[in-house]
């Protein structure tokens, strides 16, 4: 068991740096000059320019730049003048002491950027989650219910259209209808800024219904079939025949036996959910112009901030490992079947 | 008759037999699943409408798909003779729906090809020489799905803005993880089995068993993945063209017609509608084909 975490998570480990070398690797041979996109003055000397580039360590070979962006350059001295003597001491600690560096736009910590933003986003993912799951299981399981009626049929069409609908768009005519048309819910942000103070429960959900919905689409289509084939899996069991054949309750049968086998990996089963809500966020938060991490990578990406671009593909594909992990995970360590052998 | 041209007629029903048995069954059986066939008939209409009449559109009406004419804006469908209406800047909506759909088509049939020769090419090699060449493979397929879809595309499309040749190779690029690791566990089992055994015992080379032995076996299940990528590289595509970061304009696709469309939502709502049921009603298609497919080619299928 011990031995299995332990394995799961030093894979994990090459997976990681894979991901910073990709990020790093594009943003290298993006073309234009980073320094270009900083405006210091309007018209910046090539000195001037020669000099920052310097200072942020542009003028390194590009493996030496990974690793002062991985590993900080406190340990080494930078060469501003170009002299060939370092003046001053390297300030940046690298992503592994999590220093994700500054960002050109906005001249603040990536870092904590980043942090800001999370909340958001986790409040729009976990509600997308909950709903997503509480749907999309009951679907699967009236689904195998009903197994080859027109309910089974009809959940069958649902779950093939909801994946099929471009989320974007569904958000967009949501807002029509909603928003516009009928007027009732509102059409961007996650608070009503002109209300200070905490934010009430009720603003918190009239603000998260619409993108909430669209979010969790993808999920209850994916759950609700996930489920019906793992509850049709389980009623083909030995154990099943054999509880109605000891004269239990369907009901009993349903409940204690089939359901539970069926619905655990299901439940254990959120890691890649957590991708889809991930990169649908970048979609929806931008559709919603909700303030989260999705919408800063955007205007990041917009705006050509490339320390906040690496940082949030970092920061988002850290957050999907970590999920996928615990997914792994809790399913070993609620499955006895799997975890006593 | 002599015994060799006998024995010549035997093989060659044994031959026509044979090819009955597999592709011939998978097509009977698919003509005879309504569903799929009628989404087979969608996919191809609006194929070769978009591909068609651009053509016939310029040649015999003179039309021009960019001809921006302001008074005409959010003209409704009906109205002024647009048929579907006009847009933002008077374009008509109708035309500009049909050659996006052949930039969106076109994206989804190339890059779905080409997404998926990369992934059988890689997972085939993962699967068959295993050790070494398996670890990096895997490492760049561990890699790119620890990375949240889209993220990755909309840096390097934002960083590069793509032409539609290079975003269908972007598109590839970073798409082909799934196939790989589907074709990977295939080969897995398939090249412990007895057909393989004997192809190396009677001196076949790697390269032989590869593409004779094995890709023809992975090739059914290969062709549903295929069918539901070029649904999602719809969606992809859409996506990405909407937050601004696909195909440019003029250039019109489904997705970048909807690009501005948050400024409208009140004068365009015929102009917000209409792409994403185009989009939908192809996307849908292409994954009714793809499991269409899957039920036509499971040989589990016999048993029943």
């Amino acid at each position: 068991m011990i031995k299995y975490f332990v394995r799961r998570l030093l894979q994990a480990i090459p997976t990681f740096f894979g991901v910073t070398i990709l990020s790093f690797l594009i943003i290298l041979a993006a073309p234009g000059d980073p320094v270009a996109m900083i405006a210091f003055s309007p018209n910046p000397s090539p000195e001037a320019i020669e000099a920052q580039r310097r200072e942020l360590g542009l003028d390194q070979p590009p493996l030496l730049q990974y690793v002062y962006w991985l590993a900080g350059n406190d340990w080494t001295t930078i060469d501003i003048d170009g002299d060939g003597v370092g003046e001053r001491n390297g300030n940046r600690l690298g992503l592994l002491r999590l220093d994700l560096g500054v960002s050109i736009k906005q001249r603040r910590p990536v870092t904590d950027l980043i942090v800001q933003r999370i909340p958001a986003t986790l409040r729009l993912g976990v509600a997308a989650l909950i709903i997503g799951y509480a749907i999309g299981v009951s679907l699967g399981v009236l689904a195998a219910v009903f197994h080859r009626t027109w309910v089974d049929q009809l959940i069958r069409v649902l779950s093939v259209i909801g994946n099929a609908v471009p989320a974007f768009w569904l958000g967009l005519l949501l807002i029509i209808i909603f928003g516009v048309q009928l007027d009732l819910l509102p059409i961007s942000g996650m608070r009503n800024i002109t209300q200070r103070g905490p934010q009430s429960v009720g603003d918190a959900l009239r603000y998260m219904i619409m993108p909430v919905s669209v979010l969790s689409l993808n999920t209850i289509a994916f759950i609700s079939r996930f489920t019906r084939t793992q509850v049709l899996e389980v009623l083909q069991q030995d154990y099943i025949r054999s509880a109605y054949a000891k004269g239990l309750p369907t009901q009993t049968v349903w409940f204690r036996h089939a359901l539970r086998n069926s619905l655990l990996p299901v439940a254990t089963f959120f890691g890649p959910a957590i991708g889809t809500l991930l990169a649908g966020a970048v979609i929806i938060e931008q559709v919603f112009q909700w303030p989260g991490m999705g919408k800063l990578i955007i205007d990041a990406v917009y705006s050509r901030d490339y320390p906040l671009v690496m940082g949030s593909v970092v920061v988002a594909s850290v957050m999907f490992i970590l999920g996928v992990l615990l997914s792994d995970i809790l399913y070993v360590m609620l499955d006895p079947r799997i975890r006593l052998e | 008759m002599t015994l060799e041209t006998k024995v010549a007629r035997l093989e060659k029903a044994e031959a026509q037999r044979h090819s009955r048995s597999f592709w011939r069954d998978a097509v009977g059986f698919i003509r005879r699943d309504r569903l799929t066939v009628f989404a087979i008939g969608v996919l191809l209409l609006l194929t070769l409408v978009c591909s068609l009449s651009p053509i016939v559109l310029e040649r015999v009406f003179a039309l021009e798909v960019n001809k921006i004419n302001v008074p005409d804006k959010f003209k409704l469908p009906g109205e002024g003779g647009f048929v579907l209406g006009a847009d933002q800047l008077g374009r008509d909506q109708l035309l500009r729906l049909i050659y996006g759909g052949r930039v969106s088509l076109t994206i989804a049939y190339l890059a779905s090809v080409m997404t998926v020769t990369i992934g059988v090419a890689l997972g085939l090699l993962a699967g068959y020489y295993g050790k070494a060449v398996d670890d990096l493979i895997s490492w760049g397929v561990n890699t790119l799905s620890a990375i949240p879809p889209l993220f990755l595309l909309l840096i390097a499309a934002a960083v590069w803005e793509p032409s539609t040749e290079v975003l269908v190779f972007m598109l590839a690029a970073l798409g082909w993880v799934g196939t790989s690791r589907l074709v990977r566990g295939e080969v897995l089992s398939l090249k412990e089995r007895d057909y393989v055994l004997a192809a190396r015992a009677s001196g076949a080379s790697d390269w032989r068993i590869l593409v004779i032995h094995i890709l023809p076996n992975v090739f059914p299940i290969v062709m549903v993945t295929m069918t539901i990528i070029a649904g999602n590289l719809i969606l992809t595509e859409s996506g990405l063209s909407y937050l601004g970061m696909g195909i440019q304009p003029p250039t019109p696709t489904w997705g970048n017609m909807l690009t501005d469309s948050r400024s409208y939502l009140v004068t365009g709502v015929h102009l917000i509608v209409m792409p994403g049921i185009l989009i939908m009603i192809t996307v849908l298609c292409f994954y009714l084909v793809g499991d269409g497919l899957r039920d036509a080619l499971d040989p589990r299928r016999y048993q029943q």
